[in-house]
């Protein structure tokens, strides 16, 4: 029984115990199936002629639309009123970076296969790479610092403010994507409009709402 | 059919076997190289090839089913599906400019009784990746000898079919419809330009620009423009799309050039589909010899 059980009748409140059932496995689900996939078409040399192209254009939007999930959370609370709901945001931040490691791994691992020397050419004379590392580098710290433990090192005010990086890391992440296509911009568009909603959900201040 | 043997590889191109072996190993190592024997059957034949050349044919599976093709979707995977129902017939022709006669000639008239070839090319695509394709097709200097251009003619420019209706992806404007591309007389008149209407033995399929495309292996890909319905003989250099949809990343010369590297990303080495390993990229996509005199003089990286 939820303090809104009490105060409301919405519709949020009848839908919560079954949404509570179910929404871990969906999640896990959501994060496990795009990893399976690409696996079975691996094993099936069904990646299509360039096998290690859309592995890595795959992990890499994989990572964004996990992004974006992360950063939906508190606005899905906010209208909702499920508290409870705030222990995904790092399950799913933790999921995106762990397709942010894959992603990276891939580019490291098979599309450079660890030359150094071209991977450093790379970062450094093509913003694409450069921003889409700055992206990874900013996940990195919020990953490390996503437990209860850290979150008492730092003091809640320095976590949170920590973990604003989660913006700059998103605004890179959709450059990277953009700069990355050859000409059609429109998937890398979309993505940039649905952060563009997210991050004004979350940015303009929520005013009777209750408390954030 | 007669299989031409690319040209030698000169021993300067020769990526030292030191180079390959001399990696930096890290934990995921075993995992990536398991899974990319998985990706690449022909992994270990590649790294055993000690000048990393590998000119075997790319499969017919993979040729026909990964195409820039942006009249039928921008997606690679895309032109296969969408281009299914596109009829190649009937096709008209039209040659304009400075020639002889201006006319429109059906394309069996246009190609009557000039023999069809086969030339096995490499294919580098701006993107840096390649194929090796056995084309079938007429050598262009023929098909231009019958358009009878005027000695005035210092340039040829091609025009692919501009039909949104049949041609679905020209109904957004990602590129300057039609898509246009250009040669200088001397490059059109070179023995290895070729126009194709067949590949590994068939019909050209619609996806990979039915009923005939145009083929210039040692330039990026983009200059092998598709489903052309005009041939335009001109004494000014042409505009040509890439280089108008974005002039700082594609030039009209587009000579495959690893020296050069594209303002987003490296020229020198390139993914040859079908194998693991990157391979190093060749000067004019390793037919120097055949064509660098065509460019004597020139500074290539201004020409680009």
């Amino acid at each position: 029984m939820t303090r809104a059980d009490v105060t409301h009748g919405t519709i949020f409140d009848r839908l919560e115990p079954h949404v509570r059932r179910w929404e871990r496995w969906a999640l896990w689900l959501l994060v496990v199936l795009p990893l399976v996939s690409l696996i079975a078409r691996a094993v099936m040399s069904d990646l299509g002629a360039n096998p290690i192209e859309r592995l890595e254009r795959e992990t890499g939007e994989w990572t964004l639309r996990l992004l974006a999930a992360s950063l939906a959370v508190s606005p899905v609370i906010a209208i909702t009123r499920w508290g409870w709901l705030i222990r995904e945001r790092r399950f799913l931040g933790l999921a995106t970076f762990f397709y942010a490691s894959l992603h990276l791994s891939v580019y490291i691992g098979l599309d450079q296969f660890f030359d150094v020397d071209d991977i450093v050419k790379d970062v450094l004379k093509h913003l694409y790479i450069t921003v889409g590392m700055a992206a990874f580098l900013m996940l990195l710290p919020l990953a490390i610092t996503s437990t209860k433990g850290w979150i008492k090192r730092l003091g809640g005010q320095r976590w949170n403010r920590l973990h604003r990086l989660v913006y700059p890391a998103a605004v890179a992440g959709c450059v990277h994507f953009l700069w990355a296509v050859k000409k059609d911009i429109t998937e890398p568009l979309l993505y940039a409009a649905v952060f563009v909603v997210l991050f004004a959900l979350r940015l303009v201040p929520q005013r009777s709402r209750g408390r954030r | 059919m007669l299989i031409k043997r690319p040209d030698d590889i000169p021993s300067s191109e020769i990526t030292p076997e030191s180079m390959y072996l001399n990696r930096r190993t890290f934990v995921g190592a075993a995992g990536a190289l398991a899974l990319g024997s998985v990706l690449a059957p022909n992994l270990l034949s590649a790294r055993a090839t000690s000048d990393g050349q590998d000119d075997k044919l790319t499969s017919e599976e993979d040729a026909t089913s990964y195409n820039n093709y942006y009249e039928f979707g921008t997606d690679k995977e895309e032109p296969k599906v969408l281009a299914a129902s596109f009829k190649p017939k009937p096709w008209t022709i039209e040659i304009a400019g400075l020639v002889k006669t201006p006319k429109k000639m059906a394309f069996e008239d246009l190609f009557r009784a000039l023999p069809v070839q086969d030339k096995v090319y490499r294919h580098r695509c701006v993107e840096a990746w390649s194929m090796v394709i056995p084309w079938q097709g007429t050598p262009l200097k023929d098909v231009i000898a019958r358009c009878e251009p005027l000695p005035s003619a210092k340039f040829v420019e091609f025009t692919t079919l501009y039909d949104p209706r049949r041609m679905p992806g020209q109904a957004a404007p990602v590129l300057p419809w039609p898509y246009k591309e250009a040669l200088r007389m001397d490059e059109a008149m070179h023995p290895l330009a070729l126009l194709a209407t067949g590949m590994y033995g068939k019909p050209l399929p619609n996806q990979n620009g039915a009923p005939v495309k145009l083929v210039v292996p040692w330039k990026y890909g983009f200059k092998g423009i598709k489903a052309i319905v005009k041939m335009r003989f001109t004494d000014k250099m042409p505009n040509t799309t890439w280089n108008d949809a974005n002039p700082s990343e594609y030039g009209f010369y587009a000579n495959v050039n690893p020296q050069v590297d594209h303002p987003r990303w490296t020229q020198s080495k390139e993914r040859r589909i079908g194998q693991f390993l990157k391979i190093p990229t060749l000067m004019f996509n390793g037919y120097a010899e055949q064509v660098a005199s065509l460019y004597a003089g020139m500074d290539l990286r201004k020409n680009y």
